[in-house]
């Protein structure tokens, strides 16, 4: 059942909605676990797109296997999902910095207040990200300090490469998932793939993780795959590695998800000017690629490779 | 006065980025205070105040009236590369340089230059930022400052501008400059003036009086300048606002630092096809204008006014 969960108007002719579809409530909704799928944060991040959709079709092909609620936010900023933005298009204002929003808010923060109240009462969150046009990253969970060791068990069945405990750092606290980790719902943060593109196994990896969690939580019965064992990487265990130079990144690797020994080259930054190499980008340290740089031009700074230690838990 | 380089940026296909400073005083004299410009791209008149400024303190310097022991800096743009092509953030990447401090000397493009700025305006007395906010409107000019627990309203008051107003700082604000001066133990102050993206002669050189004004009372330079206001302190969580329950063109009726009473219409929002009005926007209490949505359109509740309850001129 798809249910208008804001709806606001705009200055010409047309509403601006954010929808979700509840699927497992035909039968009511009493003593049912509930779990909340929700994507399109930021507008640039289009592999949660395809996860509600296959999500959502696997469910409606086997829906006697349902036994609790699930509900689909595909896109909860629906404008920059549209205009190709990473944020609210008018505002230039980061959705995932509003959260938990306010009642009596402005626009943003009314629409961040609307959808935390609707997913208030979960039993569990799952909040699909991709990285930026700029990196790409393989299919992972990231948790906050604080909540890092309560999450840490249904993290690792989300089937996901690496499960990554970020640093605590003030950006994540007005981000969707802790707001909702603060009133009580469990949240998972996945990131996959690269901006503006999906990567279809990283999705569908994933896919086969919310299947797994869906069946742990009851709410799904019916036929699941194994998921494979996260790499757990902790404060300190995940080195990123910056261009000093400036000018066109050439990688040496073709995608990340791949073992690396210390020194092994990942790309060189060139000049298209003088046909110089004007730096040459080794790994760190022996490890896991987690991160490749996907958008040639760089300037100092510019992330480029991320390599995780192995350290199975 | 010296022309100082303060920051350098290699650049890939355009020159490099530059942040220069103005420094007035003896060399060796203590730093005492720092003035900067825009941080976005679109912070035309914050760098006009800046250019103004530079130019009053060479005149002042010329004549001896910068006092011996102190230095005063002035950095009117820290982001040409936005302002040159009518970008309002980082122009690569889209990223809010005033979202990025303390920043990461060794981390993304953007956090490496927050954090360049930021170690560059360590040690300064009082800082002052002239910036804009996210919402398209006007403001009365006033100085904000953030309840970090340092923050210290009798100084903010010797601007002599009519308002100074507390924020209490949520998460999204510990990653600007204002919060990040005064966790390094600056007393930093916020100036707005009642536009960003054009000039507006009178306002800047009301801000441009109000910071002359701070620096005679500090000692910094010696001026003639008119007294001002003792200001009104206000806490931002006490402003009311005002939301539109319509879409469409909107009416400004009336404007910031006007008194309003109960009931005064003080807004429409007329139907973008048929011409008629469709909304009365009316004054919730009886106050003083401080914010006015100043946009031709509106969006249903959007934040139309912000009102200084009870507060007569």
């Amino acid at each position: 059942m798809i249910e208008e969960i804001v709806s606001l108007k705009m200055p010409m002719d047309e509403q601006f909605v954010v929808s979700k579809n509840r699927l497992g409530a035909k039968n009511g909704i009493e003593g049912k676990k509930r779990i909340s799928i929700v994507t399109g944060t930021h507008g640039d991040e289009l592999n949660g797109q395809y996860v509600c959709y296959r999500l959502i079709e696997k469910l409606k092909e086997s829906p006697q296997y349902l036994k609790g609620i699930v509900d689909v936010y595909p896109a909860i900023n629906p404008l920059g999902i549209e205009a190709g933005s990473r944020g609210i298009p008018m505002f230039d204002l980061d959705m995932n910095r509003v959260f938990p929003g306010s009642e009596s808010g402005a626009m943003a923060e009314h629409i961040a207040y609307k959808i935390t109240q609707d997913i208030i009462g979960s039993d569990m969150c799952i909040d699909v990200h991709s990285s930026n046009i700029f990196i790409k990253e393989v299919p992972q969970v990231r948790l906050s300090p604080e909540n890092f060791d309560e999450l840490l068990p249904y993290a690792k069945l989300l089937n996901s490469d690496i499960i990554w405990a970020l640093a605590k750092g003030a950006y994540l606290e007005s981000s969707l998932a802790n707001s909702l980790n603060m009133f009580g719902v469990p949240s998972l943060v996945v990131e996959m793939g690269a901006g503006s593109r999906i990567t279809r196994s990283y999705c569908d990896q994933i896919l086969g993780g919310i299947f797994r969690l869906m069946s742990e939580l009851g709410i799904w019965t019916g036929p699941i795959t194994d998921v494979k064992e996260s790499i757990v990487a902790r404060k300190g265990d995940v080195a990123a590695v910056h261009v000093d130079r400036a000018g066109l990144f050439i990688l040496d690797i073709e995608a990340p998800g791949i073992d690396v020994v210390k020194g092994q080259p990942i790309g060189k930054v060139v000049s298209p000017l003088t046909g110089e190499i004007l730096e040459e980008i080794t790994a760190p340290k022996n490890g896991y690629l987690l991160t490749l740089r996907s958008h040639p031009v760089v300037y100092k700074g510019a992330i480029v490779a991320r390599v995780c230690k192995e350290n199975q838990e | 006065m010296r022309e100082i380089n303060l920051y350098t940026l290699e650049g890939v296909y355009r020159q490099n980025f530059t942040i220069k400073g103005y420094e007035f005083g003896q060399e060796d004299a203590v730093v005492s205070a720092c003035i900067v410009g825009s941080l976005r791209g679109n912070e035309y008149q914050q760098t006009y105040i800046c250019s103004q400024i530079i130019k009053t303190l060479t005149r002042l310097e010329d004549h001896g009236q910068i006092t011996g022991n102190k230095k005063i800096m002035v950095i009117p743009c820290l982001n040409q590369y936005a302002m040159n092509i009518d970008k309002r953030f980082w122009p690569f990447d889209d990223s809010d340089i005033n979202r990025k401090f303390p920043g990461v000397s060794n981390g993304d493009t953007t956090q490496q230059i927050a954090s360049e700025i930021l170690k560059a305006l360590k040690g300064y007395t009082y800082g002052i930022q002239l910036t804009s906010f996210y919402m398209p409107g006007k403001f009365v000019p006033h100085v904000r400052m953030m309840e970090t627990g340092y923050q210290n309203t009798s100084l903010a008051n010797l601007f002599g501008l009519p308002f100074v107003v507390i924020r209490r700082p949520k998460p999204m604000d510990t990653t600007t400059l204002n919060y990040n001066w005064q966790m390094n133990a600056t007393s930093a102050f916020s100036i707005y003036t009642n536009c960003t993206d054009y000039i507006d002669d009178a306002s800047a050189r009301q801000a441009e009086a109000a910071i002359l004004r701070f620096l005679t009372r500090m000692g910094l330079i010696k001026y003639n300048n008119h007294s001002g206001y003792i200001a009104e302190i206000i806490n931002e969580d006490d402003l009311t606002p005002v939301l539109s329950s319509n879409a469409g063109f909107y009416k400004r009726l009336v404007e910031p630092g006007q008194q309003v009473f109960h009931e005064d219409v003080i807004g429409e929002v007329i139907s973008p096809y048929s011409g008629e009005t469709i909304e009365q926007i009316k004054s919730p209490t009886e106050g003083l204008i401080f914010f006015a949505h100043t946009a031709p359109t509106v969006t249903e509740d959007a934040v139309v006014y912000r009102i200084i309850r009870r507060l007569h001129e």
